[in-house]
């Protein structure tokens, strides 16, 4: 069978026709999982106990004859950031090195609950702070298509799991780009709905008003259902909205001739690779052939978006990441005698460097003095950019611009320089920022074969319409 | 060495400036975030869920109720309320503070602008309240009653994310008694909303004091020290009083006040220093991103404003008006909502709301007052006054015999009517004999006869009054006036 290019679709099928067998299909996943991934490194932990149970349901089911539910026996990889009852729950971190959690993440009980396989737990940058995955405490993970070279990140290991075929879909987490940048450099699709869409309960938050759950997937269609059985309303999270959830499969069959295509100059300017821009300008070449209108639009606050939000990211952080005290779970060190000595070298020990240092930076900016200079300001630049987008969503239906400035660049490349690494994420924290749904959809590689991404970005609550270019890109892309 | 005449002229030439930061824990069942239960007493970490344990990934939800019980008190405090209010996050490491943050309400808090009156020797003064807002409370830290407690410290966290209002007044407060006063009112006014039970001793309503002293005339503030968690009225009275002298003697001998926390032990009666460590905190507080800003619109300040029960000021008008009592009456009458509504359910039905009033506050007061019990906790209830009164108004039982059966009810722990029935003094129904007695009133009393039958016929009252004085209460006042109208008409 080809894992590799297995949708959800056809696993599904041929587990409801008893072609194969949800757990036979499990296991050759655990199977390829065993010989490919010690190169990769993209899971952390695996759940054989639990997939097989969930396997063997779903087997049941279709033994009877009964109508397997939307994800039936579909192997999925959860990143790490997304706590599992009872499986350890790392957020690639040595702090939570031996964590269970008590309680299921909202998104991943709703996959489940759709009859999705867990196969594992995905490696990540240390609590989803990086763009490379080099951050992981653990080990880096590498991208499939050049050993050499990062997947991406933060979601480095669940963007590499679907590009290796050792899970046909998965979950990531996207605060400025950790769905989008990794899935461009790993050539796969990747989706950060917009904020609200799909609960945040149960995501180890790395900064709550910027923090999204996202699929990965091999294809649009795949990310639409996996997004379709995430979406909607969470009594538990209260920053998730209540509007209702499209059935965006459905709606990937609505044409898209005459959407208006925006082009913002601020997305392709210094700093971008030669190759990424001519495979964009190939890939609007393409919408505009499909009878789509391009139409040139400016976003004139993007050049302050990076440093706006590595204020609210970190300041966010320093407090979401309070709670790693060494009191409750979680790693505690067995040097301290006194209690600030327990609370310092607990998280000397537990924390990595990256992690230490958004943690100072946000404590910094959220510091009294400094708070209106940083902070406030960092937020004025947010609604400025919200309104930038807002204005932009009048004249067009969607935006595109590159996922990312380069390729996917080599391990230990810019690990040196957190600076360079941060630019890494320019094109795709703005929408974070504003909150709105963004797409990463492979379009064409480097001539050194590395993959290269299109990112499309919508109007909130319109994963549809992005979605819907995105398919149609995809089909006439071949 | 200063003497205490010099104590009381340097003190005289500085005026205390006072503000009062008061906690009070809301009575929902459940906690502020979460689903988990309120309840006070249970076994530690047992009401607890990953949510007041700050587990990762685990998000706040507010509970409506906490809203409501605090726009309840916020409008029963002159607030106005703030249509859209913001929850914050307080940053400070703490082990009993499970988040590394507490998700209080900083500069936008759902209420503002109220004030207290209280009762000054210069007449009502008003006391203005800053702001009142919602937050959780944190944990508690154990360090004994428990096995390795010597080298170690527990952490309860049921109460954690129980839900908090703040309530911090202006420094309009000039003395230790207008303090004492504005706690006194306070507690008064959110008893009666019903919205917290403002038990002290289960940490339920908790005073923190902000206390400065400036020559009198001069318009800047001093700097001034913050007395922390005292656990009684009385104490927070002494704790200001020790600590405007302590501030005085400190300027007076050409120190200076240092701006810092401090903790009262009410065993020495003084304030301490607390370690500068533990105040060098900057609580970074920022927005809270987990929760969406809280509106609280006009419909909803509508339905919650229909709630607010007739609170003790406008109640102790209202029965001065009502029922002819006094106002001190009155005062004593509000002293509880469930003390007053008894009071004026008896008062209804009572021939007499003002004999009630003065047998609460005459022989029940002593009596209360002899066995060392609160009003709450009277043998006799309100209607059992009420019954009294009647009797007593009726001419049915002499003041005597009144006082007689309330010892009687609160040396057996038993209401009035109860008492009554058993003790009831047996009554006269012999004709011949009430006539006898009533001859020899009439004798005894020319004058009295002779206004009546010249048409004053109010004077019958003061015949029953002398028959039934003559009878010891005991005969059937019944038969009394149907015997006497006979006689007196001749």
């Amino acid at each position: 069978m080809d894992l590799k290019n297995l949708t959800i679709a056809a696993a599904r099928a041929d587990v409801q026709e008893r072609k194969t067998s949800a757990t036979a299909l499990a296991e050759s996943f655990y199977a390829k999982i065993a010989s490919d991934d010690p190169q990769i490194g993209a899971y952390l932990t695996l759940s054989k106990d639990r997939a097989l149970e969930q396997a063997a349901r779903m087997d049941v089911l279709a033994a009877k004859g009964e109508a397997l539910p939307p994800l039936g026996g579909v192997p999925v990889g959860i990143k790490d950031v997304l706590v599992t009852r009872g499986l350890r729950t790392t957020a690639g971190s040595k702090i939570l090195e031996n964590y269970i959690p008590p309680n299921d993440c909202t998104a991943v009980a709703r996959l489940e609950a759709a009859g999705a396989v867990i196969l594992g737990k995905l490696n990540c940058d240390e609590f989803a702070m990086g763009s490379s995955n080099e951050n992981s405490a653990y080990k880096p993970v590498r991208n499939p298509r050049d050993l050499e070279r990062v997947p991406g990140g933060s979601s480095g290991g669940s963007a590499a799991a679907v590009a290796a075929g050792m899970a046909v879909a998965t979950l990531g987490s996207d605060t400025g780009g950790s769905i989008r940048q990794p899935a461009s450099f790993c050539g796969v699709v990747g989706l950060k709905p917009t904020y609200g869409r799909v609960s945040r309960y149960g995501l180890i938050a790395f900064a709550s008003s910027l923090d999204h759950i996202g699929p990965f997937a091999n294809t649009v269609t795949d990310s639409a259902l996996v997004l379709r059985t995430m979406a909607g309303r969470d009594p538990m999270d209260s920053t998730s909205a209540d509007v209702p959830v499209p059935d965006y499969v459905a709606e990937l069959q609505k044409g898209v001739r005459g959407l208006r295509i925006g082009v913002a100059k601020e997305y392709f300017a210094e700093g971008l690779d030669a190759e990424v821009r001519a495979s964009l300008e190939a890939a609007i070449q393409k919408l505009a052939s499909l009878g789509c209108e391009v139409v040139p639009v400016s976003l004139p606050h993007t050049e302050y978006a990076i440093p706006a939000y590595y204020i609210v990211a970190t300041a966010e952080a320093s407090a979401n990441l309070a709670r790693f005290d060494g009191v409750r779970y979680g790693l505690r060190s067995k040097e301290a005698r006194t209690l600030s000595d327990m609370y310092r070298k607990t998280r000397d020990e537990g924390f990595g460097p990256e992690v230490k240092r958004r943690i100072m930076l946000g404590t910094y900016a959220l510091s009294t003095g400094y708070y209106d200079a940083y902070y406030l300001k960092a937020q004025r630049v947010r609604t400025l950019l919200t309104r930038d987008f807002e204005s932009a969503f009048q004249k067009v239906d969607v935006i595109v611009t590159p996922t990312s400035p380069t390729a996917a660049f080599k391990l230990g490349e810019k690990s040196d320089d957190p600076l360079a690494m941060y630019l890494a994420d320019i094109y795709t924290v703005t929408a974070n920022l504003a909150g709105i749904p963004g797409i990463s959809v492979p379009c064409g590689d480097t001539r050194s074969g590395l993959p290269i991404g299109l990112q499309i970005l919508g109007r909130h609550f319109d994963e549809a319409t992005i979605l819907r270019l995105a398919h149609a890109y995809e089909q006439a892309r071949g | 060495m200063a003497t205490a005449s010099d104590t009381l002229a340097a003190i005289a030439k500085y005026e205390p400036v006072i503000g009062l930061e008061v906690h009070v824990q809301l009575l929902t069942n459940t906690k502020i975030f979460c689903s988990c239960s309120t309840k006070f007493g249970n076994q530690p970490n047992s009401n607890v869920c990953p949510v007041c344990l700050g587990m990762p990934g685990a998000l706040p939800v507010l509970n409506s109720k906490t809203v409501e019980y605090a726009v309840l008190a916020a409008l029963a405090l002159n607030c106005q309320i703030r249509e859209t209010s913001i929850f914050a996050r307080k940053n400070y490491f703490y082990p009993d503070l499970p988040k590394g943050y507490q998700i209080s309400q900083f500069d936008k808090p759902i209420a503002e602008h109220g004030f207290i009156e209280i009762k000054t020797a210069n007449g009502l003064k008003k006391i203005g309240i800053t702001r009142l807002h919602m937050e959780e409370d944190a944990g508690k830290s154990l360090h004994d009653g428990f096995p390795d407690a010597a080298n170690k410290t527990a952490v309860d966290l049921n109460r954690s994310g129980v839900p908090l209002i703040e309530i911090v007044s202006e420094p309009d407060i000039a003395s230790a008694e207008e303090a004492y006063e504005y706690l006194r009112r306070l507690k008064e006014i959110i008893l009666y909303t019903g919205v917290s039970d403002c038990n002290m001793e289960e940490g339920s309503l908790r005073c923190d004091a902000n206390v400065s002293v400036r020559l009198r005339g001069q318009k800047e503030f001093g700097t001034k020290a913050e007395v922390k968690n005292v656990n009684s009225f009385r104490f927070i009275k002494q704790a200001i009083e020790y600590e405007i002298e302590r501030q005085v003697e400190l300027i007076e001998s050409g120190g200076k006040v240092v701006q810092e926390s401090r903790l009262y032990n009410s065993q020495e009666g003084r304030t301490y220093s607390m370690r500068s460590k533990e105040q060098a905190h900057d609580y970074r507080y920022f927005p809270e991103p987990d929760l969406l800003p809280l509106v609280v619109d006009a419909r909803w300040q509508a339905e919650i404003h229909k709630q607010l029960p007739e609170l003790p000021e406008g109640r102790r008008h209202r029965m001065v008006a009502e029922y002819g009592i006094t106002e001190q009456d009155a005062g004593v009458l509000t002293v509880t909502k469930n003390f007053a509504d008894q009071f004026e359910e008896a008062a209804r039905v009572s021939k007499s709301p003002k004999r009630v009033a003065n047998l609460v506050q005459g022989e029940l007061q002593a009596r209360l007052k002899a066995y060392n019990l609160d009003i709450e906790h009277s043998p006799i209830s309100m209607k059992g006054i009420a019954m009294s009164a009647d009797l007593a108004e009726a001419g049915t039982i002499s003041s005597k015999i009144l006082k007689d059966l309330y010892d009687l009810c609160f040396e057996r722990k038993e209401d009035f009517p109860a008492i009554y029935e058993k003790e009831k003094p047996e009554q006269i129904t012999d004709t011949g004999a009430i006539e006898k007695i009533i001859d020899e009133v009439m004798a005894a009393n020319p004058k009295q006869l002779e206004q009546y039958r010249a048409g004053k016929k109010t004077v019958k009252a003061f015949f029953v009054g002398q028959v039934m004085k003559e009878t010891k209460g005991q005969a059937s006042p019944g038969l009394v006036n149907e015997l006497l109208e006979k006689k007196l008409e001749g």
